[in-house]
Order: structure tokens, then C-alpha cells, then sequence
């Protein structure tokens, strides 16, 4: 029988005191049951000789000093995972919210989970194709990297993580695939979105989803993304599944760390954000990864909404300090009406070098993605000059690059919802529009390379 | 043996009492896990302990016994190829006791036991030696002689030496110290947080040649000098290291990748077995130290790693080599320190970091320099490091970067628009600066050419000529400029394009040697000079700039080493297209 204890002193904001208890352990869950019977969950955050502090992921709101009884139950935070957690959706504390039966858990993981040995890593190198041409053609993402999506408010990053979802599981042969969705704090609406389209193309099958809502309470968004992972891992490393992992809105659960950070009266550090926001932001992105000699792969792809837009923010900065690349939505495509707004340009997939080229991709690939890059920002540059100057004042060579420029936004960058193209069929569209430009100016490109892929002159034009 | 008990736990950082025995820095072993920490703050009997490892799970009551040690690494032969968590625990051996997690309470030490060295002594029976003295070499690695030294403290004579085929703790050799006798092992320890003692220190006079472009002909580092690449993320600060942990010309490697990715580690490790060293033809792992703290594993033993790291690289250093140590990133490391700073509740300096930052980077790049070893014989080496910083946001003005800037000598400034434009390596040749020029101009006169300097110091004024001339095109455009000005745009933009601008990931362009670069250089430079007369004798621009012989020139990056004819067909070439356009 665990000892009970009424002898809170102290509430404030999401946190309690807890005075006279002896043997409280650092991170060990508590149980606080109310007047009124309902029990919530906390987990200590600092264990004193006489006292505990504790942070409640329910909050604490109802609760009163003198009623109120709370039980140190010896263990941290857990998840029971099984595989018949495939299809199920849960709260953001991981109880079934879909109607479904119980879990009868196989096992029972601590979800803080432990860092992987990086001995023991296997280095991603699997191509993954999304059918995106921005992705596979530029950025290329790869088996067991972390590539978060960097949006902003209003921008259809949601359509870009489903499309991705979608059209990434049908890439392999026999191989399982499963996705686990990790929503915190963000609208019905948003979430009903996914759930939805996981439905309808029945890849809600092979999803695990766990919903923690924007009128959820907001410190049990702490423990959702680690949930998940916990699921992630046990389906990945055990189970031998590849995982594809979405969490949005990771600046929801930042703000939520920052409330328990202020409510503890931390020295913050940039805006407000707690000083250790890196490391806690790396227990959970590099929770990604292969593992060798273990079937299953985790791969991650964090959404957040950059404030302003702002991608030196601390939490788009940090996480692109740990992440393995970043793609970048962009508020002016999106005006322009192109799906997906990809910014090519300041998007990057750190591990595409090891993802591509003969075998994998094609020999020509990264020739091709390199050229397209520095003739896209040419173009740009071009299209800078022609506002201030007029157009008349480029030269030739420039005005081609700023008509290729926009031939590649709204050809190559613009695709549709559903449209799933094939890898080829990327390239291909890359030299098609490389063919607009003069031979003398593809400078990235291997001359072997030009002569067997470029299309022959006259093929190009016409096309639209 | 004295106990004290913890009687508060808050993430990293645990309080105990009854610590009386306990000195600073002393490594503890804290709770029923026995789990490693080190005390950092004493205040009567209670010591501030920071733990290098996961404490959830403990709580007030557990005991905390000193070991009466401070934290210090094993240096001995086993240290080439391994891979080490911040405190010098082998990672593999970790590996094979708890799986591929990382789990607590762990203890390993950081060299096998088990191992045995061929010992090959140098010195004989009767022989006084002093500290330093090397007393015999152990072969460890194809390229690497392991030295044995006498350890910083021993001094008499040799009573007993023998060959041996020997593990890291037996005995191999004796020294009579007047009444005392010291056994002396393959292995001596060392604290991390003291340097090693060496007879003087000198200034750096030769260039660590890194067969990076803009590096090595604009922005060198000495042997022995310190540099610093603060870039924001995705600049290209890890492929920078990387590529001078491959191909710099230093005999051994000691990488710290302190709270980065560990997909990152696992590439080095994955890699370098596979890579050749390009002078030896040996692989590169052969000569290479990995620290390995990746950003979830816990932050204390990440503020450890850049002293275990830079202790391992002063003890080769000692035994004569060209060290160079690659920490990335060093703003991770002072994370570290911010955060148990906090803990301790100090009273925080600039946002939110340390007072005590600046003297805390300044006494950790210190460690760096060419030195004469302790010993008799007077041998040389040198101790490079390089820093990666991670700016919030890539902004230079924050206090990490600014406490670096004060003491690192070279600064390669990485800029995200280059990198945007895929120009890599980002290294903005208008920011960045090295102060070693001065000192290696004479060396790389006499190794690489007379004219080097000269040569580098015209790229580079054209280099900022065209800062200049950008600004007028971008107000009036590029029809106002006179044709020598658009001659020394299309210059400045081959130097960019076709010199700077390397590929890490083209087996060719990833190395270039001085002699290539100073041809390389030497061919743009060789246009421009012919072009800008052609032009002032009345040539057409525009036919002068669109010779074919433009586009050899950008592709001279891709001739292999060693092939100088190439150069010279092309500077042939050169001459005749020009000298055609201008006759008419």
C-alpha cells in the first residue's frame, strides 16, 4: 500500500509543493487524487530531503491544499506498447479515446527512452521516395532522418505531412511501414484533417495517433511527443517496422515547457525559453535514427509554425541546429497560389549526399540538384535586378535564367495534392528545364552526364 | 570510507551533505547506481555534485562516495580508433555490455585491459631519464609509433627494462628515484582539467595544410594555432570539420563531437575506416581519436568531453606529433555550462550564460600551441584546435562567439546566404581573417612559390573589388561600369566559382594540394592579366569572354594531383585564344 500524503503547501501555475515526504525520487510519477475523486498524473522535478516538486500534466486547476491526496508511486512515466496499438487513436496521455478496447500492453517502457549508442547506429542511406519533386529531387530524405517541416501560420504544411505519409509508405516491396502521429495543441480541425485522410486512403491500418488537442491540458503536451516515440521505438527496433514519426505543433510543446519553466522561476534564456531547450529538444529529435542490425528504422518529420515567419526564433533555430536539414515553407508561393510553397533555396536535407547517385537514385542526380540550385538563385537574383531596373536592363544570358527561375516554381515546385511522381520522373523534369538554359552555364553538371540526359534541342520547347 | 548522502536531486545536479572528505572537482560516485559525478561547488559539509548521467529514479537518502580523484583520462596505446563517451567510457564496450542504448551506471575503463602491445624499449639499464624521456615505442596502429613516456614526476635511473609483449598495466620498466622505485606500465592517467606540462612553448611557424582552398591560400592555420567557424545551422560547419579532420596534414586526429548529431558520429566512424590517408595510403581511422557526446546524452559529461578530448590530444602532442582537435560544437559545451550554472542558481552573466564564460573558453583553447616536450631530446609538437560555434540565430554578436573571437586567431565566418547559393565551403572570404599569415608567408615561399602571397593578395583585392562593384550595379546596373570593371567582375566571379566553390563530395575536388591550388590560382589570374591587356589594346569583351577556353579553366578543378601538364596545356591555350581575339 503506497502512503498517502495531504500535505501540500504550496500551488502554483502547474506546479505543487509537497512537504514531509521522505522517499520521493527524482522524475518518479505522483498521483494526486481530488475531493471529488478524479485523479490526476505529475512527475517530480525536484526531490528535497522534506519536500517534492512536483509539475502536474493535467494542471491544476479544481485542486485545493487541504483536500487533495498524493501518492509517489515509484516509478516514472510509462507507456504500455503492443503492436495492436496499430489503428488506434489515444489521448495525449496514451489512453484510448476511439471508442476501442483496452491495450493489453506487451511491455511497459519508460518514455523518457535512453540514447541510442551512437556505436550502434546505422547511418541513414535508404532513399525515401515522397513524390514530392522539392523533396526527392532537392532534398532528399532518407530512412532514419529527422527532416522537421518549418512553416507558419496559415501555410498548408498539414496537406505537405499527409501527402508525405501517403505517398511514402507505397515506396518499397514487402518492407512495413507504419505512421505514428503525434498532434499537440493544435485545433480540431487541423487534427481532424489527418485522421480523416488516414481514413480515407486506409492508412489509418497502419497509424498509431496520439491527440492532444489545443484545449488539452497544455504541460501533458511535455509527455505526448516522448509517447509516441516510446511507440515508435517498440514498433521500429522490436517489430522491425519502418516509422515514419509527425509531430506538429512542436512550438506548442516549447511554450508548454517555457510555462513550467517560468512557473519554476528558471534564469530564462532567449526569449523566455528555458536555457536547456536544446538539450530537451535533442531527447526527443534524436530519438530518430537506424540501428545495425535491427530491421526497423525511425524517420521524423517535426512540424512547427515559425512566429513571424522568423526561422532565427529559438525554436526553429535550435531544431535546425539538430535536425538533419530543414524544409522551409514560404509565405509568398503559398500567396502566389504554388503547392507545395517550398523555398528551395534555403531548404536542405543534411544527409542527401548518402542518399542519392548510382544504385540508389541515379548517377546524375546530384549533378542535377546542384545545377537547379544555383541556376534557381541566379534566376532569382536576376528577378531582384529586373524589379529595381527594369527588365530591359538584364543581359541575355540573365533574362534566360530569370525565365527559368519561374518556369522551375511553377513546373517543378508546383504540384499537385496527389500527385505522386517517381524519381525519374523528377530528373527528368529537372533537365528539362536545365535544357532552357546555355550549355556553357551548367558548370555542376558532368559533361557525360549532359550528353546522355539532356534533351535534345527542340524537345523542350513547347512543352508546358 | 566516508559516506555523505544526497539530500536534493534536480536534473543533472544532486546535493549531498556529509561531504567533509570531498575536494573540488572530485569524481563521486553518487546513489545505489553508483552513477559518476564530479563535485563543483563545496559549502561547509554540502557538495554540489553535477552527475554525467540519467538521475531519474534516485532521491534524497542515497549515498555519495568520493573517490578522492579527480576526473582524469587513461593515455596509453588503445587510444587510436577508438570511439569514447564524454568520460573516456569506449563506446563499443558499452555497446556489448548494455545493447545499443546507453545505460547508466556503466563502468568501463577507457583502455582495454585485456589488449597486449609489442613494447619496444629505447632506453637501457643504468640510463638516468627525466619526465618525457620516451622509454620505448609501441607500434598501435600502422600509422601511428605510440611513445612511451616517462610520466610528468619520475625521474633516476633505469634498474629494469625489458621487451615485452604487454598489456596496459604490467610492468615493463623501472626507475630508481634516489630511495624510491616507480613501476612504470604502458599507461599513465592524467586530470582533464589540467594541461600537461611541456618545457616551453613557441609561436607557430608552418601552415597545417588542410587541402581546403579557401582555407589554405587565404585563411591558413599554424600548426599549434586555434581557429573558430561560427556559422548558423546549416551552413556547413560539421562538413567543414570533417573534411579537415580527413585531410589535414597533422599525424594524429582527436574529433570531440560535443552535443551534436549522432548520425554524425556514426558517419566519421563509418567512414574513416574506408578513407585513405593521402600520403601514407593508410586509412584514416588508423590515426583518429572520437569523442562522442551527441546532444541527448547527458549535458554534464558533455561539458567533460572537450577536456577529455584535448588532454588525449596534448598527451601525443607530447610524444612529438602534429595534433590538430576538432571540437564541434563548442557552443554546446558552454550550454552545458549555462545549465548548471542555472542549477547552482549563479548570478548569470550574459544571456543567461556564466560569468566565468570567457576565462573558461580562453584557458581550453590555451591548451592549444607547438611546444618542446618534457624529455631530454628536446622534440617538437604542436597542438591545432578548431572550434565550431553555433550562433543563435547566426548572430555573431551573442556571448559564446564573442568569447571565442577574443582569443582564436583565425576566423572563417560561415554565411548562410553563400550557403543558400549553394557556394560551398560558406566560408565569407570578405568577413573571415587569419593572423598566421604574416608568420608562415616565409615557409610558403620557399614550398609552394615565390609569388604565393602575391598571388593570394591580387585574388583577394579582386575579391573586394567586386564587393564595390556590386554596390553600383545593384543602383545603376552593370551597363555603367568601364570594360575593365566588367573584366574584373567575370575575374572575381571565376575565383569564387572555379577556385573557391569545392566539392567535399567529389573524389577529386575534395583535396587540393598547395601546388594544385597555386596552378589553379594561377590560371585565372593568367587569364585576367592577358585578358586585361588584350582589352586595353582595343579586344572585345564580350569575344574575350566568351573564349572556350573560360570553361577549361572552371573544370581545371577536376585534373588529379600530380598531372601538371594539364595546367600548362590549358595556360597554353590561354595564350593562343586570347592573342586570336585580340588580333581581330
Amino acid at each position: 500500500m503506497l502512503k498517502e500524503y495531504r500535505t501540500i503547501s504550496e500551488i502554483s501555475g502547474p506546479l505543487m509543493v509537497v512537504e514531509k515526504v521522505g522517499e520521493a525520487k527524482f522524475d518518479e510519477l505522483v498521483e494526486v487524487e481530488l475531493a471529488s475523486g478524479e485523479v490526476r498524473r505529475g512527475k517530480v522535478l525536484e526531490a528535497q530531503q522534506s519536500s517534492a516538486l512536483v509539475q502536474l500534466f493535467e494542471g491544476t486547476s479544481g485542486m485545493d491544499i487541504a483536500q487533495a491526496k498524493v501518492r509517489f508511486l515509484g516509478r516514472v512515466l510509462e507507456i504500455g506498447v503492443s503492436s495492436d496499438m496499430l489503428g488506434r487513436v489515444f489521448d495525449g496521455f496514451g489512453s484510448p479515446i476511439d471508442g476501442g478496447p483496452r491495450i493489453v500492453p506487451e511491455k511497459r517502457l519508460d518514455i523518457s527512452g535512453n540514447p541510442i549508442n551512437p556505436f550502434a547506429r546505422a547511418y541513414p542511406s535508404e532513399f525515401i521516395q515522397t513524390g514530392i519533386s522539392t523533396i526527392d529531387g532537392m532534398n532528399p530524405l532518407v530512412r532514419g532522418q529527422k527532416l522537421p517541416i518549418f512553416s507558419g501560420a496559415g501555410l498548408p504544411h498539414a496537406q505537405m505531412a499527409a501527402q508525405v505519409a501517403r505517398q511514402a509508405s507505397v515506396l518499397g516491396t514487402g518492407e512495413r511501414f507504419a505512421v505514428v502521429f503525434a498532434a499537440m495543441g493544435i485545433t480540431f480541425e487541423e487534427a481532424d484533417y489527418f485522421i480523416a485522410d488516414f481514413r480515407r486512403t486506409g492508412a489509418i491500418e497502419r497509424a498509431v495517433l496520439f491527440m492532444n488537442l489545443a484545449n488539452d491540458p497544455t504541460i501533458e503536451r511535455i509527455a505526448t511527443p516522448r509517447m509516441a516515440l516510446t511507440v515508435a521505438e517498440y514498433l521500429a527496433f522490436e517489430k522491425g517496422i519502418h516509422v515514419l514519426v509527425i509531430l506538429t505543433d512542436m512550438t506548442n510543446y516549447c511554450e508548454a515547457l517555457r510555462e513550467v519553466s517560468a512557473a519554476r522561476k528558471e534564469v530564462p534564456g532567449r526569449r523566455g525559453y528555458p536555457g536547456y531547450l536544446y538539450t530537451d529538444l535533442s531527447q526527443i529529435y534524436e530519438r530518430a535514427g537506424r540501428i545495425s542490425g535491427k530491421d526497423g528504422s525511425i524517420t521524423q518529420m517535426p512540424i512547427l509554425t515559425m512566429p513571424e515567419d522568423d526561422r532565427t526564433h529559438p525554436i526553429p533555430d535550435l531544431t535546425g541546429y539538430i535536425t538533419e536539414g530543414q524544409v522551409i515553407l514560404s509565405r509568398e508561393l503559398h500567396r502566389a497560389g504554388i503547392y507545395p510553397p517550398v523555398n528551395v533555396s534555403v531548404s536542405l536535407s543534411r544527409l542527401k549526399d548518402k542518399g542519392i547517385g548510382p544504385g540508389k537514385t541515379r548517377e546524375d542526380h546530384a549533378g542535377v540538384m546542384n545545377q537547379l540550385y544555383a541556376a534557381y538563385s541566379r534566376g532569382k537574383e536576376a528577378k531582384e535586378l529586373a524589379v529595381i531596373l527594369g527588365e530591359a536592363a538584364l543581359s541575355q544570358t540573365e533574362r534566360r535564367f530569370l525565365k527559368f527561375a519561374e518556369a522551375f516554381e511553377s513546373r517543378y515546385v508546383r504540384q499537385g495534392e496527389h500527385d505522386n511522381r517517381t524519381i525519374e520522373q523528377t530528373l527528368n523534369l529537372g533537365w528539362e528545364l536545365l535544357s532552357m538554359l546555355p550549355r556553357t552555364e551548367l558548370k555542376r553538371l558532368k559533361l557525360e552526364h549532359i550528353d546522355k540526359y539532356m534533351p535534345k534541342a527542340g524537345a523542350a520547347a513547347g512543352n508546358s | 570510507m566516508k559516506q555523505g548522502r544526497i539530500i536534493k536531486v534536480s536534473g543533472p545536479l544532486v546535493v549531498a551533505d556529509g561531504m567533509e572528505a570531498a575536494r573540488m572537482y572530485d569524481v563521486v560516485r553518487v546513489g545505489q547506481r553508483g552513477l559518476i559525478g564530479e563535485v563543483i561547488e563545496l559549502r561547509g559539509d554540502r557538495a554540489s555534485i553535477q552527475v554525467y548521467e540519467e538521475t531519474g529514479g534516485m532521491g534524497p537518502g542515497e549515498v555519495v562516495v568520493t573517490t578522492g580523484q579527480p576526473l582524469s583520462v587513461e593515455l596509453g596505446p588503445g587510444l587510436m580508433r577508438s570511439i569514447y563517451d564524454g568520460i573516456q567510457r569506449p563506446l563499443d564496450v558499452i555497446k556489448d555490455m548494455s545493447g545499443d542504448y546507453i545505460a547508466r551506471g556503466v563502468e568501463v575503463p577507457g583502455l582495454d585491459r585485456q589488449a597486449k602491445w609489442e613494447f619496444e624499449p629505447r632506453v637501457q639499464v643504468g640510463q638516468q631519464v627525466v619526465a618525457g624521456d620516451v622509454i620505448g615505442v609501441v607500434q598501435e596502429t600502422t600509422l601511428v609509433e605510440h611513445r612511451i613516456m616517462v610520466p610528468p614526476g619520475v625521474s633516476g635511473e633505469v634498474i629494469e627494462i625489458r621487451q615485452a609483449t604487454a598489456t596496459v598495466e604490467e610492468v615493463v620498466c623501472r626507475v630508481r628515484d634516489g630511495e624510491r622505485i616507480h613501476d612504470l606500465t604502458l599507461m599513465q592517467r592524467w586530470p582533464v582539467r589540467v594541461g600537461r606540462p611541456y618545457a616551453n612553448k613557441m609561436g607557430p611557424e608552418l601552415p597545417l595544410v588542410t587541402g581546403q582552398r579557401v582555407i589554405d591560400a587565404f585563411f591558413p592555420i599554424a600548426k599549434g594555432g586555434t581557429a573558430c567557424i561560427p556559422g548558423p545551422f546549416g551552413s556547413g560547419k560539421t562538413v567543414v570539420q570533417h573534411q579537415l579532420s580527413k585531410w589535414a596534414d597533422a599525424e594524429i586526429i582527436v574529433f570531440v563531437g560535443c552535443g551534436e548529431r549522432g548520425n554524425e558520429m556514426t558517419d566519421v566512424l563509418l567512414e574513416f575506416p574506408h578513407l585513405e590517408d593521402p600520403r601514407t595510403g593508410q586509412p584514416l581511422m588508423d590515426r583518429t581519436v572520437l569523442v562522442a557526446n551527441t546532444s541527448n546524452m547527458p549535458v554534464a559529461a558533455r561539458e567533460a568531453s572537450v577536456y577529455s578530448g584535448i588532454t588525449i590530444a596534448e598527451y601525443f602532442r607530447d610524444m612529438g606529433y602534429d595534433v590538430a582537435l576538432m571540437a564541434d560544437s563548442t557552443s554546446r559545451w558552454a550550454e552545458a555550462l549555462r545549465e548548471m550554472s542555472g542549477r547552482l542558481e549563479e548570478m548569470p552573466g550574459e544571456e543567461g550564460y556564466p560569468a566565468y564564460l570567457g576565462s573558461r573558453a580562453a584557458d581550453f583553447y590555451e591548451r592549444a600551441g607547438r611546444v618542446i616536450s618534457l624529455g631530454s631530446d628536446r622534440r617538437g609538437g604542436s597542438l591545432s584546435v578548431v572550434g565550431a560555434v553555433s550562433p543563435p540565430g547566426g548572430d555573431l554578436s551573442e556571448p559564446v562567439t564573442q568569447a571565442t573571437l577574443r582569443i582564436v586567431k583565425v576566423f572563417w565566418g560561415l554565411d548562410d546566404k553563400l550557403a543558400d547559393r549553394r557556394h560551398f565551403p560558406a566560408i565569407n572570404w570578405l568577413r573571415s581573417y587569419s593572423l598566421y599569415l604574416d608568420r608562415i608567408d616565409g615557409w610558403l615561399r620557399q614550398n609552394v612559390g615565390q609569388d604565393w602571397p602575391e598571388m593570394r593578395a591580387e585574388a583577394m583585392r579582386i575579391l573586394q573589388k567586386e564587393d564595390e562593384l556590386q554596390e553600383i550595379v545593384r543602383l545603376v546596373g552593370v551597363d555603367a561600369l568601364s570594360r575593365e570593371d566588367r573584366m574584373t567582375l567575370e575575374t572575381a566571379k571565376s575565383v569564387r566559382e572555379d577556385f573557391l566553390h569545392q566539392n567535399a563530395f567529389d573524389e577529386i575536388d575534395t583535396y587540393t594540394s598547395l601546388a594544385k591550388q597555386r596552378r589553379m590560382l594561377g590560371l585565372i589570374l593568367e587569364f585576367h592579366h592577358r585578358a586585361g591587356e588584350a582589352l586595353a589594346n582595343g579586344a572585345s569583351l564580350d569575344r574575350l569572354l566568351a573564349l572556350e577556353v573560360r570553361d577549361e579553366i572552371a573544370r581545371a578543378k577536376s585534373i588529379p594531383e600530380g598531372q601538371p601538364e594539364g595546367f600548362d596545356a590549358i595556360a597554353g591555350r590561354i595564350r593562343d585564344q586570347v592573342a586570336a581575339a585580340s588580333a581581330g
